[in-house]
């Protein structure tokens, strides 16, 4: 489903990816771990070309999307993105926020709009909250709107730019039952996290990304219990010794 | 003693009603210079206005756009134009905050538009032209103080450039700078003033008008005064009103 190829990114003299070559198949969840500038952000953000990569090619359902030519508002529409901060749109209310793109961009009429996002907010358990604006959300159910929003426009993908890290500890548990559910349904999905027990229960794979490779992956079995990097190892015993 | 007060008082007041009549009364002339004055006033701002924040949220639109994209751009004819159209907009911030408004309205008028007749149509390209200016930098304030993850947020659910400027960014930005817009509002109301200097029969013409056929000054100048006065304060009550509507969505 997402093919990627000898993917370089370089912000002026900084090489943050340093050839990433890997394949994430449909149905598949992938979560990403590693030290911060390990570039696992900057990885997600190039798959929907919100960083447009220096070198390599990415293909996703077989179509170059590194293609200067192709149309990269038609391909962010079936993969959704979440963020780290929500980034809600504080001038819609929670409804606002998920039927703005099916309205806009797929012309679907208002009635037809809010039935979905209301079965969305369903989904997300957040069906008391339809008319109340971001600010008046917590933080954990800021993030369960936003990923309502970026389930209303019918994804293949959703990527999650650290989803729970902005969170107190007590909401994170929230969204990421709403993430376990949405793997669940097969749900395409490549998550960058620092949730090792949910990369556990939910990830195919985890990946760790160390100085702008791949540097190891495998089962969360294999990478968690016995990691075969060095590197691995020191990361996974710093972010245990934390705890 | 009281009694002289109250002689001193009605021969005040009586001077004072003869004053009144003089300048407002006789020949209609409150009808003919302070209310077709104001008249002429509003319009000038009004449409002013529409031009100013139609053409400046254009401007301010093509400068961050250049701002936030051209080094990311890859080179070709789009990269080239924004430059272009960048250069231009530089330019015409520089030359219409760079002269004052007068000399321009002078220009417009004597000049550029010298065939036009009608002085509030040449009032209103001037001081529309030379507003835009202004307001093309208030919004530009506006849509910078916008957190990048809107635009990130919009941009990864599939609204291109524009659509994300529209739907997302705008309405903050636009709520953001309400008060600065308010003043810039206030400003131009009252820099119409020396409309007058193109045969324009603003407000404050109008007055002047009345002062030289009455030889009383302080009547119609004190009319004119306090209906400006009068005409802020609608304004920045009508703007506080909209700030409170938009900053609903803040409450927590």
């Amino acid at each position: 489903m997402i093919n990627v190829n000898d993917l370089h990114k370089s912000f002026g003299q900084l090489e943050v990816l340093k050839g990433v070559t890997e394949h994430i198949h449909p149905g598949e969840q992938v979560v990403i771990i590693g030290a911060s500038g390990s570039g696992k952000s900057t990885f997600l953000r190039c798959l929907n070309l919100l960083e447009q990569p220096t070198a390599g090619h990415i293909y996703i359902e077989g179509e170059e999307i590194t293609d200067p030519k192709h149309d990269v508002n038609k391909l962010r529409q079936k993969m959704g993105m979440v963020f780290q901060q929500f980034n809600l749109f504080p001038h819609y209310d929670t409804l606002g926020n998920i039927i703005l793109a099916p309205m806009k961009l797929l012309k679907m009429p208002k009635a037809e709009a809010e039935e979905l996002g209301m079965r969305l907010l369903e989904k997300v358990g957040l069906t008391d909250k339809v008319h109340v604006f971001p600010a008046q959300l917590s933080g954990g159910q800021k993030q369960r709107v936003a990923i309502a929003r970026a389930l209303a426009m019918n994804p293949k993908i959703m990527l999650f730019d650290e989803p729970t890290s902005a969170l107190d500890p007590e909401m994170v548990g929230e969204v990421l039952k709403v993430m376990a559910d949405l793997a669940a349904e097969g749900m395409t999905m490549v998550i960058v996290s620092h949730e090792m027990a949910f990369a556990r229960d939910v990830a195919q794979r985890v990946w760790f990304m160390d100085g702008g490779v791949i540097l190891e992956q495998g089962s969360p079995d294999e990478v968690f219990s016995h990691p075969k990097e060095q590197r691995t190892r020191d990361f996974l015993y710093r972010v245990n010794e934390k705890k | 003693m009281f009694a002289s007060l109250l002689d001193a008082f009605s021969v005040w007041f009586a001077k004072t009603e003869a004053q009144f009549y003089l300048c407002f009364v006789a020949d209609d002339r409150f009808t003919r210079y302070i209310l077709s004055g104001l008249g002429a006033t509003l319009k000038i701002t009004f449409f002013a206005l529409i031009i100013g924040i139609t053409l400046g949220v254009v401007v301010a639109l093509v400068r961050v756009t250049y701002d936030k994209n051209a080094l990311s751009m890859r080179k070709g004819l789009g990269r080239r134009l924004l430059g272009i159209f960048n250069w231009l907009a530089k330019l015409f911030l520089t030359v219409f905050r760079g002269v004052p408004v007068v000399v321009q309205l002078l220009i417009w008028y004597f000049v550029i538009l010298a065939s036009a007749r009608n002085g509030v149509n040449v009032a209103i390209v001037a001081f529309g032209i030379n507003s835009a200016a202004y307001t093309a930098e208030i919004m530009r304030a506006g849509i910078m103080s916008v957190d990048a993850g809107q635009n990130e947020a919009g941009r990864s659910l599939g609204f291109n450039y524009m659509q994300t400027m529209r739907y997302i960014i705008l309405p903050q930005a636009f709520k953001n700078v309400l008060p600065t817009l308010c003043n810039e509002c206030i400003v131009l109301l009252k820099e119409t003033a020396v409309a007058g200097y193109v045969a324009v029969t603003d407000l404050t013409k109008g007055a002047y008008i009345i002062q030289g056929r009455t030889f009383v000054a302080f009547m119609p100048l004190f009319a004119a005064a306090l209906i400006y006065l009068a005409f802020v304060m609608l304004l920045s009550w009508l703007f506080g009103k909209l700030e409170r509507r938009l900053r609903a969505s803040d409450q927590r």
